[in-house]
């Protein structure tokens, strides 16, 4: 049995930390919490990217899903008008131990970086085996330009389906295209 | 080849990915298993860069880019139709979507 390298320790404690986040995602009662876990747990998975070598997915892990897919479900729960229903049941002051678990897992996270990014042994282990953005976006544009065109209409078909389906009900009402 | 064997890889997606499922399964609340669905779809990332790094490709990265998309117009979609129904039943219950007319 071999002895673990600490590239292989970090990368199983951002492991770990990103099963505790998802775990209590989908355990969690109020919305908003379980939403700032989910953004740790995105952020784990980030930091798993960057330890197998794919530092750009880690970026657009960061940038994409926990800057703005996350900032989406942010606004529309807030649109839902959640907050009166969801209010008598938080406590009343919002109390140290409600965002003490994701900033722990956050703050665990941060640290794992900067011991990756500083520690010369591991970014040696690293760049030997990592992929670049630029031989991403080589293949992205050259054999899979087809798969970006149509990710393209799909973003597109999103677009239109967002503007019709949030549309406020009865805008208009008096001809008969109303509905899901 | 990769400092961290893809067994382990694959372990990490597909507890992460039985975690989404799961709450997909349970909750009742529509947001939580839009929630749970983006777990699932980070799981499969998982595997797509785990795969890659293993075998030295960038196909793995063009593949999370692609269901980074995914996610991106299915969150789009998915809020929107929540937010109709929000204001169509004053409420998030799944079960309250069982009685479909047509």
């Amino acid at each position: 049995m071999n002895v673990l390298s600490p590239l292989q320790w970090m990368f199983y404690l951002a492991a770990l930390l990103a099963i505790v986040a998802s775990l209590k995602v989908i355990t969690g009662k109020n919305s908003v919490h379980s939403l700032l876990y989910l953004v740790v747990s995105l952020l784990a998975v980030a930091v798993c990217f960057y330890l197998m070598g794919a530092p750009f997915a880690a970026g657009l892990e960061v940038i994409v899903y926990a800057g703005a897919i996350l900032v989406l479900f942010v606004f529309a729960i807030m649109m839902f008008g959640l907050g009166k229903d969801e209010t008598l049941n938080a406590p009343k002051i919002t109390s140290f131990r409600v965002w003490i678990g994701p900033s722990v897992i956050a703050v665990l996270l941060l640290a794992q970086l900067v011991y990756v990014i500083d520690s010369p042994d591991i970014q040696d282990k690293l760049t030997s085996n990592v992929i670049n953005a630029k031989q991403v976006g080589a293949l992205l544009y050259g054999p899979y330009l087809l798969a970006v065109e149509i990710a393209s209409f799909l973003l597109l078909a999103g677009l239109i389906a967002g503007y019709h389906f949030a549309k406020p009900t009865g805008y208009h009402d008096n001809n008969h295209s109303g509905g899901w | 080849m990769s400092v961290i064997p893809l067994e382990h890889i694959l372990i990490l997606a597909s507890i992460l990915f039985v975690i989404g499922f799961v709450g997909v399964i349970v909750r009742k609340n529509t947001l939580y298993i839009l929630m749970s669905l983006e777990v699932m779809l980070n799981a499969v990332g998982v595997a797509f860069i785990g795969a890659g790094s293993v075998w030295q490709q960038a196909d793995g990265q063009v593949m999370f880019i692609l269901i980074l998309t995914l996610a991106a117009a299915e969150v789009a979609v998915g809020l929107a139709l929540l937010l109709q129904m929000q204001t169509r039943f004053k409420s998030l219950d799944i079960d309250l979507l069982s009685k479909l007319k047509g």
